[in-house]
């Protein structure tokens, strides 16, 4: 019995913005389903009184003061970009432009 | 065709002696990488590494040369390095050039070392055999069909086949120490938050940690010593005083008290990995260590805890991969349309089934019975090897359970493939420093032995490690083809 099926690893799929062939899919999901098997053994341990471990070290709060210093050139923040436009990373439209005059 | 020599150590006396420059050592391992026949380099940075050694070169003849000043050097591909390409092993950041180094390679840089190139991993050191590179898998210098495990198997054979005398890896999971195990030489994972993970591409923020790969256990403890210490640009790291790794190498482990975890000689171990490790506790015992069996019940969910947490990190982390920024773009219908197509193409087989698992294991309904859960069975963990840390120095285990398997043995199952790690990866839940040291070999392939010490007690474990290597001579054995290739 898995939880796991086509569905679910195409909608998880999605929720992680990566497209998948339906190859893939099939693939995935008898894999996914063979691990999520192993690590579903966790349920054997009794943990109702244990809190958990984010950060295995003995820091928190770590401060500094809010200074002003020297940070990466424009330059040299762009130079990976695929696509720009003047200082700018160019996207495709996300928000269509308000008809004008309405 | 010039050799390097065997050793940082060996390399340091022989460039303040004038018997050779750092120009001459550079140029010889450049030439090593060139011609490399295992697929462990991605990338030799000539310029910068001749630059770097003729600086060097200056300061050596100045005589005020720190010890790791004008020696070769290679670095993990997950490794930022200014103005040399870092791929991560990945399509999705082909060509990506990082406008700053990580802090690891700053103060490399600052000792005068000589970096050669970048070394091929598993894509965003998400496996543990190097057959996930997008750029190809990397072959074992000791049979050229089996894997160097991973996912630093690059930094490993580097070092395992005599092109570099150090390197640098990441270790989640094992990535160091167990691709040193299946190569033949020592790697080390710090305590986590020993070393900056500045300007590393990230992969599991919370097990994530920069170590050393090199031949000698004090070779190990030389460049620890150059990369340990706090950094305001990593908030994970301890701000704790410097400490002298080399002062106690030497003292041997007469009356130390050492562990050995029976769950670490249980299902699934080859019998001649189980034999090299027992002989070496034996050797240990021989010199006067208290041996003592101890237990770390919780052991056999540890592959569980790491298989949750680590994608659930992960899929986090590679969030930021969208196609805007730097790397590869795929533009598709919409922006949407553009994210998934994008990271579609440029993510491999291995790095999808994790970016699904961790979003799963994260998402409604299923954060508590998987993610919550895991963190709550590290604390388990964590307090195991605490209250073990009360009574013994230090723990000596196998550092994997089999010697080097063939390519393409384990390709298509995953869960095989992650139980290469079932004895590393328990040091990352807890955040333990540990390190591999050769031990023998079995059927012809290297054995590596693991020892895990308590937190910040690196001198301790290295003391450990060095007083095994000065009385074997294991960590002198050579892959038999090397010579051949």
């Amino acid at each position: 019995m898995s939880e796991i099926d086509p569905k679910v690893v195409r909608y998880v799929a999605d929720l992680a913005r990566i497209a998948l062939t339906d190859d893939e899919v099939e693939r995935f999901t008898g894999q996914l389903a063979v691990v999520l098997d192993a690590v579903g053994k966790l349920r054997e341990v009794d943990t109702a009184a244990i809190p958990p471990t984010a950060s295995v070290l003995p820091l928190e709060n770590v401060m500094r003061e809010d200074e002003v210093r020297p940070s990466l050139a424009l330059e040299d923040a762009m130079r990976n970009a695929s696509a720009r436009e003047g200082d700018l990373f160019r996207v495709q439209t996300v928000i269509e432009e308000r008809p004008t005059g309405g | 065709m010039a050799e390097l020599p065997a050793a940082v150590t060996e390399a340091a006396a022989l460039l303040r002696a004038r018997r050779t420059s750092a120009v001459e050592l550079a140029r010889a391992a450049i030439d090593l990488a060139r011609r490399d026949p295992w697929n462990a380099w991605l990338a030799v940075s000539e310029a910068e590494a001749l630059a770097q050694a003729k600086a060097a070169d200056e300061r050596i003849a100045r005589g005020d040369a720190p010890p790791l000043c004008g020696v070769p050097w290679a670095c993990k591909d997950i490794i930022g390095t200014k103005g040399v390409e870092t791929t991560a092993g990945s399509r999705i950041l082909d060509g990506y050039i990082p406008p700053y180094s990580a802090t690891a390679v700053e103060r490399l840089d600052r000792e005068g070392a000589v970096m050669i190139g970048k070394t091929n991993l598993d894509e965003f050191a998400m496996g543990s055999s190097n057959e996930n590179s997008a750029f190809g898998a990397v072959r074992n210098p000791w049979d050229r069909s089996r894997v160097p495990g991973g996912s630093s198997g690059g930094s490993a054979v580097a070092v395992a086949a005599g092109q570099a005398l150090f390197s640098l890896g990441t270790d989640t999971g094992g990535s160091i120490r167990q691709p040193a195990a299946l190569s033949g030489i020592a790697g080390m994972k710090p305590t986590y938050g020993r070393v900056s993970r500045y300007g590393v591409i990230a992969f599991a923020s919370s097990l994530d940690q920069v170590g050393p790969f090199a031949r000698s256990v004090r070779d190990i403890a030389l460049v620890c010593q150059a990369l340990f210490g706090h950094d305001p640009c990593d908030a994970t790291t301890m701000p704790l005083p410097p400490e002298d790794l080399l002062r106690d190498l030497d003292r041997g482990v007469r009356g130390m008290r050492l562990g050995v975890p029976k769950e670490y000689f249980v299902k699934g171990i080859e019998p001649g990995v189980e034999k090299a490790v027992r002989d070496a506790i034996r050797e240990l015992e021989g010199q006067g260590a208290l041996i003592e069996e101890v237990s770390l019940p919780s052991t056999d969910f540890a592959l569980g805890v790491y298989y949750l947490i680590q994608p659930a990190e992960a899929s986090a982390n590679l969030a930021r991969y969208d196609g805007v920024r730097y790397g590869l773009r795929v533009e598709g219908a919409d922006l949407l349309d553009t994210y998934r197509r994008t990271r579609g193409a440029g993510f491999g087989a291995e790095v999808k089934r994790r970016m699904i698992l961790g979003t799963y294991a994260l998402s409604t309904g299923y954060y508590d019975a998987y993610y919550v859960k895991a963190q709550k069975v590290r604390t388990l963990i964590k307090a195991e090897f605490e209250s073990v840390f009360e009574r013994v120095d230090a723990l000596i285990t196998p550092t994997s359970p089999t010697v080097a398997f063939r390519i393409g043995a384990k390709a298509d199952d995953p869960l095989a493939m992650y139980l290469n790690d079932v004895f590393t990866l328990p040091a990352n839940i807890a955040g333990l420093p540990g390190i591999s040291i050769p031990c023998g070999l079995s059927e012809g392939l290297p054995v590596g032995l693991q020892v895990i010490a308590g937190y910040w007690q690196e001198a301790t474990m290295l003391r450990v490690a060095n007083a095994y290597e000065r009385a074997t001579a294991h960590h002198r054995l050579r892959p038999p083809q090397q010579k051949a290739a």
